[in-house]
């Protein structure tokens, strides 16, 4: 195990590499992937931590920015608020989500969560206020608290990883609590957490909640990264992208995710003028996790520097 | 002609005609699944994919060799099915002593890649296909008239299906690919070459996959997304009727074409959202599905 005093010193290495990042990175493409990050670290509470596949979370994280774009632009809302309604409405999705899914467990959970986004998903291309197949366009970047002006990409960039900063603190902080020892514990033994009395499907609940929200968050962030909001961000795609990088980063390990997410995300605009090569290729990098290292990149760092085979088993068998 | 509600029968009778065109394709495509499911224990998220590699080797056959519909409808499932056996016995039989939920990460990542690769290859414009001569026109069936071709998908896959499970479900073969599902270890025992059932029940779930495709060629346009949002809902249709049963996946897959239909009669914007409404539904009120144990 990687000690906590060298955890922290990488957190402030991290940190400082943040602060000073926007001056060399064009802001935008390093919000775009700060969104990403936190996405599919929310997305990892429940797969990770829950051992839930959720193969529709970009059913939160697409409303979270509909509503969070539409509130900025039409109710006239601020930043905080507008991001606020985003979270909001992940979060009562989210809600609704788990009131069909939870009681179903691995492979059914992962099909009915796929096919309740893709609800999500036609209600986004059949009602007025999405906008159909435009979505939401040019929305404004609307002032912090109503006073504080972020309109240029390097005051949103600095806002954004700020919020970014906190929200992964509160999940790191949640996958150590009680709570996310709990769910761990459901993960590995569902069978023995219910004999010793864990209410099971309210742990599920709970986690399935958080982590819509926190997507919910993601989405509202990146709206006001790119100024629109679109099917893209509700699609199967986007589900399945997220799962690619919670894999392709690890699983076992709550911020492993963000290193997934960086990779896919840059690759995306690596290969962004050759067409149909990115989906070539994530479905290449998808099946190599899947045959080769199933503990992701993260994990596999971890094992090499611990020189040891540590018995972590993200799903039982 | 009469009329319910304001809706003449002709556009009732058209749109039943069409809900049950819809639900040949999710009986199909779901028994597929379930034969799957059942043998392999996972979830095949590249059926949507190998439905549209049928369609494409139909279109091909045609275009480069001039093989006619009914030959492909005999090559295509055969040349998507070996396929599939390739790829079960390279891949998917790696995943088995892992949790399931590997069985359909691979699947997807697959499904990815030949979706990519086919648009890559072929581009993403839409290539037409026509009806077979024979099954051209209408047919007068008295009180309405039924566009041969789609009458002929109708038959033609409840054909299928009750084939597929008359050999699932009475044949001698059947009852070891039964026993297989119920203790591998024990039918393994007996002498029966357990991982060749497997691998050739992957190739024959692909191959009725395949199957679905060619049907699809002359109805829908032939392009490499055709199968993803088809997918999608089959796996709803999966859902409410509970993957254990194959007569399930047959029965829940025609019913729900025809709810569908009936909803594009009488409200439209509903259309798309009833299958995933009814599956929520009937989750909160039987969580193993309408058929499954």
């Amino acid at each position: 195990m990687i000690s906590p005093r060298k955890t922290q010193a990488i957190w402030a290495g991290a940190l400082a590499a943040a602060i000073i990042m926007p001056f060399f990175v064009y802001p935008v493409v390093l919000m775009n992937v700060l969104v990403f990050m936190l996405f599919a670290c929310a997305f990892n509470l429940m797969l990770g931590f829950g051992g839930l596949l959720s193969f529709g979370h970009a059913a939160f994280f697409g409303s979270a920015a509909y509503v969070a774009g539409y509130a900025a632009k039409e109710w006239g809302l601020t930043f905080e608020l507008a991001v606020a309604c985003g979270v909001l409405i992940a979060l009562f999705l989210g809600w609704l989500f788990a009131l069909v899914a939870v009681r179903s467990k691995g492979i059914y959970f992962a099909m009915i969560t796929l096919a309740l986004s893709q609800m999500v998903y036609y209600i986004a291309l059949q009602t007025p206020f999405t906008g159909g197949e435009d979505g939401i366009q040019s929305i404004p970047r609307p002032p912090l608290l109503g006073v504080i002006d972020i309109s240029s990409n390097l005051a949103l960039s600095y806002t954004i990883l700020a919020i970014f900063t906190l929200a992964m603190l509160a999940l790191v902080r949640i996958s150590r609590s009680p709570f996310g020892q709990s769910l761990k514990a459901i993960r590995d033994n569902e069978d023995r957490a219910v004999s010793l009395g864990y209410n099971v499907v309210r742990y599920k609940q709970m986690a399935f909640v958080i982590s819509a929200g926190f997507s919910g968050l993601a989405g509202s962030l990146k709206v006001f990264v790119f100024g629109i909001a679109t099917l893209t961000d509700v699609s199967w795609l986007l589900s399945g992208e997220v799962v690619l990088m919670a894999l392709l980063g690890g699983l076992g390990i709550m911020w492993a995710p963000a290193l997934g997410a960086l990779i896919v995300v840059a690759m995306q605009y690596l290969l962004a003028p050759y067409g149909a090569w990115v989906t070539i290729i994530q479905g290449l990098i998808f099946m190599g996790c899947v045959l080769l290292f199933r503990e992701g990149i993260v994990g596999m760092v971890r094992d090499l520097l611990s020189r040891r085979r540590t018995n972590l088993k993200t799903f039982p068998n | 002609m009469f009329e319910i509600v304001g809706i003449s029968s002709q556009a009732l009778l058209g749109q039943l005609v069409l809900g049950l065109v819809n639900g040949s394709f999710y009986a199909m495509l779901s028994l597929g699944l379930a034969l799957i499911f059942g043998m392999l224990h996972i979830i095949n998220f590249a059926h949507g994919a190998f439905y549209m590699l049928g369609s494409f080797a139909t279109w091909l056959l045609m275009q480069w060799l001039g093989v006619n519909y009914w030959l492909a409808l005999v090559l295509a499932p055969l040349m998507v099915g070996v396929l599939g056996v390739m790829l079960e016995k390279a891949f998917i039989s790696r995943l088995y002593s892992l949790n399931h939920l590997f069985g359909l990460l691979f699947t997807f990542g697959l499904a990815l890649f030949i979706e990519g690769t086919m648009h890559e290859i072929l581009g993403g414009i839409s290539k037409p296909y026509s009806v077979p001569e024979a099954l051209q026109g209408a047919l007068n069936l008295g009180f309405m008239y039924l566009p041969t071709y789609r009458g002929w998908v109708i038959v033609f896959s409840l054909a299928v299906c009750l084939t597929t499970w008359f050999v699932v479900e009475k044949t001698k073969l059947g009852s070891y690919l039964r026993a297989a599902t119920e203790n591998p270890a024990l039918v393994e025992q007996f002498g029966i070459n357990v991982p060749l059932l497997i691998t050739l029940t992957y190739g024959a779930g692909v191959a009725l996959a395949a199957l679905s495709g060619v049907l699809a060629a002359p109805l829908y346009q032939v392009n490499p997304h055709m199968g993803v949002n088809l997918m999608i809902t089959v796996f709803a249709v999966v859902v409410i009727g509970g993957m254990g049963s194959l007569g399930g996946a047959i029965i829940t897959g025609f019913m729900l074409g025809i709810a569908e239909g009936l909803t594009k009669v009488f409200y439209p914007p509903a259309s798309n959202l009833v299958i995933f409404v009814v599956m929520a539904l009937v989750l909160v009120a039987r969580p193993n599905g309408l058929f499954g144990k």
